[in-house]
């Protein structure tokens, strides 16, 4: 007792006192990087949002005039609602094919570690490749789905899948339910294996069936993981650009244009840098708002 | 009572194969994009334009698709060069900031360590999306526009608040005595860190390594802006123009091609390193 009693003591005295300046050296490499890649371009982003920046040229102080245009902006409205719109329904869509995917998985059976590996795949491979593998799936004529379901009498034709706004829309979310929703399946699945089993054994005992245990435990039980899946889902498809870009090049009738898909025209294809920065920082704020919203109704659950 | 069991037994053979014929048709639905598109480009060169029914070659196997495919852009050659030199140097480079930065932050104490830890945690709320413009101009300003190494350090500090974390944790699990024996040995900062610490952490590593490797490998937004010739065109980039089709068509024997060589890497890295992987999404979703 009384040795362990003064090694502490001298190990606090030892440390207390002076700072480690080495340890600033150590973290510097990674301090460097986030100040010149993210902490001064956020900077840079909202300095330039307050100019008319074209590429060449002088850029020109014009104050918040580029947040009023973004008001006026028809475009720019039409992609904020473009985006809301894919948000909800792929997010339904992931969670109403990613629920039932953790559930299938989650007891401990033959084979099971197979099938949650093989639904995981598609999620390790990039966005763009995914939408290019689509694309080519979903061509009229050299595709597959097509060319199936004719194959199979389903369809006199072959449809061409990308050339209407509500069968190219329900093929991206398709192809993003198929890419993404394994990643969900996962982070559900921890959230199913964190319920205790005596619980559950407890409900079976007390003679509640399947879905009342599902009900009034799991989903209870489950509102903290929900949340997270929630969030990621949410601001990741708030994110999209890949998929409209590739499968459709945000057709048709630019009805595909999403909020990212937007800024990149503006700041790389009109080069209106300026305007693209405004955008940017609506978009960050517009994410900010959505993640403190979320987590702020998270806690309220929680003290419920 | 013989009849009562073999009844129960016969039940549960039909939830068996209820289960599983579940579970093949759910795993047909995940696999089968893939392995049509990889059957699909070995068809022979008068095939690729025909619906992959069947999708395996009726031919004989061809390599004609991949053949076409390099006949776009620098080659397809340059352009996995490309895809492989800025992941490599992007896990290179995570590995060892990530390692520095974890070490320090796990085990010195110096003023304002909180406020550097969150601002590297904070990036994670700001899409890079959002400041993809700032980027590219002091790219330029560096010198750095258009080059793979400028992408290079972008990726990185994208890795960063994710790489930290995980590393500082890592360390964080290495119990103080194992230094303190060491130090006794005459091991010192860097020498202990290295010889004594590295070791201890690889598991962290190999999961901070595996996500900074599969991010850089598939990411396409910030290498569509950030390079702008032709021959530093990543992966994802040339495919662009290999969608774009020439004179109107589409050779869709290049684009079978294009995924193959763009997904295969990806499936064979997670299916040996899946235990890292998994411990990484796991880390990040208990956060």
């Amino acid at each position: 007792m009384t040795v362990t009693g003064r090694k502490q003591t001298t190990c606090v005295r030892r440390r207390a006192p002076r700072p480690e300046w080495t340890g600033l050296l150590y973290i510097a490499p990674a301090m460097l990087l986030v100040i010149m890649f993210f902490v001064l371009p956020v900077g840079f982003t909202a300095w330039m949002s307050l100019h008319n920046w074209p590429l060449m040229g002088a850029q020109r102080w014009i104050g918040f005039n580029n947040y009023f245009r973004m008001f006026n902006d028809g475009r720019f409205v039409a992609a904020l609602n473009f985006t809301a719109y894919y948000t909800v329904i792929v997010t339904i869509l992931i969670f109403a094919v990613a629920f039932p995917l953790a559930l299938f998985v989650e007891r401990q059976r033959a084979f099971v570690s197979t099938y949650r590996t093989v639904i995981f795949l598609p999620v390790v491979v990039g966005l763009a490749s995914a939408s290019l593998l689509w694309v080519w799936l979903a061509n009229v004529d050299s595709g597959f789905i097509g060319p199936a379901l004719k194959a199979l009498g389903l369809v006199e034709k072959s449809p061409n899948l990308l050339a209407t706004f509500d069968s190219a829309f329900l093929t991206i979310c398709v192809m993003v339910v198929w890419k993404i929703a394994g990643f969900t399946m996962i982070i559900l699945l921890t959230g199913l294996q964190a319920i205790p089993t005596d619980l559950t054994e407890a409900a079976v005992v007390d003679g509640a069936n399947w879905w009342q245990r599902f009900r009034f435990l799991t989903l209870p039980l489950m509102r903290r993981t929900i949340a997270l899946a929630l969030i990621i889902s949410v601001t990741g498809s708030i994110l999209a650009f890949d998929q409209f870009y590739i499968m459709t090049s945000g057709g048709p009738q630019n009805r595909m244009i999403s909020v990212v898909y937007y800024i990149f025209n503006q700041s790389f294809v009109s080069f209106n840098l300026g305007y693209g920065a405004a955008l940017s920082i609506a978009l960050l704020a517009i994410l900010v708002v959505i993640s403190v919203v979320q987590l702020w109704l998270l806690r309220v659950g929680e003290e419920r | 009572m013989s009849l009562v069991t073999g009844r129960k037994k016969s039940r549960v053979i039909r939830g068996q194969a209820a289960y599983h014929g579940t579970g093949i048709a759910i795993a047909i639905f995940f696999l089968a994009p893939f392995v049509i598109t990889l059957l699909a480009s070995l068809r022979h060169g008068t095939e690729a334009r025909l619906p992959p029914l069947p999708p395996w070659p009726t031919n004989g196997i061809s390599f004609d698709s991949y053949r076409s495919l390099d006949s776009f852009g620098a080659g397809i050659w340059q352009h996995t060069l490309n895809s492989l030199i800025v992941s490599v140097a992007t896990v290179v480079l995570t590995v060892v900031i990530s390692l520095l930065a974890g070490y320090g932050f796990s085990r010195y104490r110096f003023p304002m360590k909180n406020v550097f830890f969150i601002l590297i945690i904070a990036t994670l709320m700001i899409p890079f999306q959002s400041i993809l413009t700032p980027l590219f101009i002091i790219l330029a300003r560096l010198g750095l526009n258009n080059s793979l190494f400028g992408l290079t350090l972008v990726y990185v500090t994208l890795q960063l608040p994710f790489s930290v974390f995980m590393m500082r944790n890592a360390f964080d699990a290495v119990p103080k005595e194992i230094e303190e024996a060491a130090r006794i040995d005459g091991a010192h900062d860097l020498k202990m860190l290295v010889l004594v610490l590295l070791p201890l952490v690889l598991p962290g590593v190999a999961t901070v390594a595996i996500f900074a490797f599969l991010n850089a490998w598939n990411e396409f937004l910030a290498a569509l802006v950030l390079l702008s010739s032709n021959e530093k065109y990543t992966l994802p980039v040339l495919m662009m123009a290999v969608r774009a089709g020439r004179l109107g068509a589409i050779n869709w024997g290049a684009v079978q091609a294009g995924v193959a060589v763009m997904t295969i890497p990806c499936l064979i890295v997670f299916l040996l390193l899946q235990r890292y992987y998994m411990r990484g999404l796991m880390a990040g979703a208990v956060k």
